[in-house]
């Protein structure tokens, strides 16, 4: 294998495992901040119990996100120092925004909520998980700006002279309408995870709990965590078809190609059909794709909200591209990968919908179900989720190759902005390089997944605690005043 | 003054915060198998640096983002070149990030000693090989015409790089001890307090002897200042630490870390990666982003850094006490196993986080 071909294995690695645990902290630390307001606020200690459960799964999860993310920061440079030489001037910048407003405030708030417990007045502690959720929002923000103008260049201009691309205009960068589709699409698959998350992991102890005869502490406890999840499931799963449908038809405008590709369209037709299933062989040869069942009619309207539109094929954008930039390039992405990417990422995202209505069907009423298939739902539906997360990125990802910076097609876009993966790559660095590194991350990673996992599963077998170091409202050692000299001997309430 | 400058000179400031800071937690993790001899003893060190490690590495994220903002040929160059450096770095510190947050999380004695490694080579490995690849920058390496770093890898193991990995890995464990005698009480203090007092005077000698290497054969007059301040502060720490001054010691380390910055910054202005065809140089000036790009940005570091010092300073107020070994809770972490508890039973936090400190585990 070339450099080219590791590098880009060895940031898809890098880039997906990240992923995997980065929607879950967007989206649960908002609930986690969530669950302690509510006992802030009603003083319920069911809720307290709740904070502390999903906090420390919570916790599990921040820390190799942190870790992971680290890598992310390094690798343009490492791997491809070609693309941050063209592209520093005005990539660089949401990353050094993001490091700046998110990961500080992110980090040190983080710090003050864990060892916080008994050091802050309340209402204080509870606005250092709120900093903490607000600046992981944030950071997807400047990340996914950062994405999105890859994706669709904005507010730069090209400088012949020194051959990089220039930063003209922030505002135009920080507002590109791609952003302004990604973003919301992200967080409310974000906020899905999460709340499948605590709905899932409610659910399986509340089935458990009331199959073994204490139906009241499924009922105190897990079921108002169930219905809490399921809530921000389906609020957010709304948002997540609205902008997906929104971000879709603004790819077709944008990176016609891309949506060709996830069709499997290669000639130009009037009225196109979505298509359920296909087959093809894996030489990415379009004439070899078949269509075996098929909407008439639907990809023209999800481009355009009109079922007759007529949509490009595959050849005529790879004709166009030649002539606009030049040939001896194949501009159309892995067929099979960004077809079953898009198709697997909707399909995953609709099958973890299940869990919240059937929890809904379930719980109606005031019912506390003991239904073995809903607890069995509950564990399907959760690597369900994650994968659609993965599926969605990685389409969007290989769905752009071979470009790394996607031209703006647009009237109005940017002139000579962009840049072919393969020319983004760094030059010093051997394949042998490559490999050890490529390996290195893989192995760890690899270690450090089923570290992972193993954590999340015992912490969550667990369950609630009933009460630790008795951190009940009553109890008085929860809002001593910090300065209080008199317990100073008095063990930390949290420790590592 | 150019705004490059500017911009040189805060990445200067971002790497100071992140050597001092970071500094003593490399120190304190360096330092667990010396200073840790029991388990209470590594937990009461590494909970003196619990709220805030986490904090103190943006720092590093920030000078990276930094970088790629204002000087993205400095960035590229220097990541893909120093590339199996950076590489045993970021394994390090992933390493050490999940091993602070994982280790408590499980009661067991092997899941304890294998943290414990981790947050050790964790600390050691970035320690050493900052100091190799910040002399590798001073001493200029080998790049061609198009600033491409063409040396190779055991090119950056040259002996002013290897004894400048010595220097910052000593000035960190010193750094760490003065911290741990500053921040923790009883045992580990003390034994802290008695080991920076014997650590810091190797220290003086080594880092003295890099500095003046760096000093004569590749900086420019100037900086002989902060050479001497460096000497200064470092004699004055060989003191504070024999007379247990555990608050000015710290002092004079953190200054002695600055001043190695002003140094080394000081000795690649107006470079910031020279080659040893100076002809090659990525300077301030070509390698840095547009006019454009440094004003938006120092906008927005002019708002937020004031913020960051201000927020982060008050967590090591909210954190200011000692750490005492009667400060430390009994282990709180599950077992590996699940115990066998009846469902439906109150859960107790007694099930599966017994232990003593000690004792073998059941």
């Amino acid at each position: 294998m070339e450099a080219l071909d590791l590098a880009r294995w060895q940031f898809g690695v890098t880039t997906v495992y990240h992923f995997i645990f980065v929607p879950l902290t967007i989206g649960l630390t908002p609930l986690v901040a969530l669950m302690q307001t509510f006992w802030v606020r009603t003083k319920n200690e069911r809720w307290l119990r709740l904070t502390k459960f999903f906090g420390k799964l919570m916790l599990i999860n921040f820390a190799i996100g942190i870790a992971t993310g680290i890598v992310q920061e390094f690798q343009f440079g490492m791997n491809w120092s070609e693309y941050s030489r063209f592209v520093g001037d005005v990539f660089g910048a949401p990353l050094a925004m993001e490091a700046l407003a998110a990961f500080f405030v992110e980090s040190t708030f983080l710090g003050l909520w864990i060892f916080g417990w008994d050091k802050l007045p309340k209402r204080i502690h509870l606005a250092c998980i709120w900093a903490v959720a607000i600046a992981t929002n944030l950071s997807a923000f400047f990340i996914l700006a950062a994405n999105s103008w890859m994706q669709h260049p904005v507010g730069t201009v090209f400088n012949a002279q020194t051959g990089r691309a220039e930063m003209v205009d922030i505002g135009k960068i920080l507002s590109n309408p791609t952003l302004m589709a990604a973003l919301p699409h992200t967080l409310t698959a974000a906020f899905v995870t999460a709340g499948t998350f605590v709905a899932a992991i409610a659910a399986w102890w509340m089935v458990r709990l009331v199959r073994s005869g204490d139906v009241a502490k499924a009922r105190d406890v897990y079921r108002p965590a169930v219905l809490l999840g399921v809530v921000v499931m389906l609020v957010a799963g709304v948002g997540v078809s609205l902008t997906g449908d929104q971000q879709a038809k603004l790819m077709f405008d944008q990176q016609p190609m891309k949506m060709a590709a996830a069709e499997g369209l290669c000639a130009s037709v009037d009225g196109a059909s979505f298509s359920i299933l296909a087959i093809g062989d894996l030489n990415n040869d379009c004439a070899g794709v078949k269509h075996l069942i098929s909407v008439p009619g639907l990809t023209s309207f999800l481009a355009t909200n009109n079922f007759s539109a007529p949509i490009k094929g595959v050849d005529e954008l790879q004709a166009l591209a030649t002539a606009k930039y030049g040939d001896g390039v194949d501009y159309v992405p892995n067929l099979p990968i960004t077809y079953w990417s898009f198709r697997l990422m909707i399909g995953m995202g609709a099958g973890a919908a299940a869990l919240a209505i059937a929890a809904l069907w379930l719980t109606r009423k005031g019912r506390v179900p003991g239904t073995v298939w809903f607890s069995r739902l509950a564990l399907v539906s959760l690597p369900m989720i994650f994968l659609a997360s993965s599926f969605g990125w990685i389409f969007t990802e290989m769905g752009r190759q071979p470009w790394v910076v996607v031209p703006n097609p647009n009237p109005s876009g940017v002139d000579g902005v962009w840049l072919l993966t393969a020319r983004g790559v760094s030059t010093v660095v051997s394949p042998t390089m490559v490999i050890i590194s490529m390996v290195a991350f893989t192995l760890l990673y690899g270690v450090l997944a089923v570290v992972w996992f193993k954590l999340m599963h015992r912490y969550a077998i667990e369950g609630v605690a009933a009460t630790e170091h008795d951190p009940s409202p009553d109890n008085p050692t929860n809002h001593r005043d910090p300065d209080d000299t008199a317990d100073a001997d008095a063990p930390l309430s949290f420790a590592y | 003054m150019e705004l490059s400058t500017i911009w040189f000179l805060l990445i200067a400031v971002l790497w100071t915060g992140y050597l001092v800071l970071e500094g003593f937690d490399f120190g304190v993790g360096m330092l667990l198998p010396v200073l840790g001899r029991r388990d209470k003893d590594r937990r009461v060190m590494i909970n003196t640096i619990g709220p805030v490690w986490d904090g103190n590495e943006v720092w590093l994220l920030t000078a990276g983002g930094a970088t790629f903002a204002a000087f993205p040929e400095w960035y590229a160059t220097m990541f893909s070149g120093f590339y199996l450096a950076l590489l045993l770095i970021l394994l390090a510190l992933i390493v050490r990030v999940v091993a602070f947050e994982w280790r408590g999380k499980i009661n067991d004695d092997a899941w304890r000693r294998r943290s414990d490694w981790a947050l050790i080579i964790g600390s050691w490995v970035p320690a050493v090989l900052w100091g190799v690849a910040f002399a590798n920058l001073v001493r200029g390496v080998e790049l061609d015409a198009s600033h491409q770093y063409v040396g190779g890898f055991f090119a950056l193991l040259n002996p002013f790089a290897l004894l400048g990995g010595a220097m910052t890995a000593l000035v960190f464990l010193t750094h760490g001890a003065i911290f741990l005698a500053l921040k923790s009480g009883g045992d580990v203090r003390d034994r802290a307090g008695a080991l920076a007092g014997r650590l810091a005077p190797v220290t003086l000698v080594v880092a003295a002897a890099w500095a003046v290497w760096a000093q004569i054969a590749y900086s420019v007059t100037w900086t002989w200042a902060a050479v001497v301040v460096a000497a200064a502060s470092l004699v004055a720490t060989v003191l504070t630490t024999r007379a247990r001054r555990e608050g000015w010691a710290f002092v004079a380390s953190a200054v002695t870390i600055l001043a190695a910055v002003v140094l080394i910054f000081g000795s690649l202005y107006p470079d910031v990666v020279p080659a040893f065809d100076t002809a090659n140089s990525l300077t301030v000036t070509n390698a840095s982003s547009s006019h454009y790009t440094l004003t938006v940005m120092t906008w927005v570091a002019a708002v937020l850094v004031p913020f960051v010092l201000l927020y982060q300073a008050w967590t090591y107020w909210v954190f200011r006490k000692r750490v005492f070994a009667t400060h430390i809770p009994d282990h709180v972490g599950l077992t590996f196993v699940r115990p066998a508890v009846p469902v439906g039973a109150p859960a107790t936090p007694a099930a599966g986080s017994v232990g003593s400190d000690e004792g073998p585990q059941a």
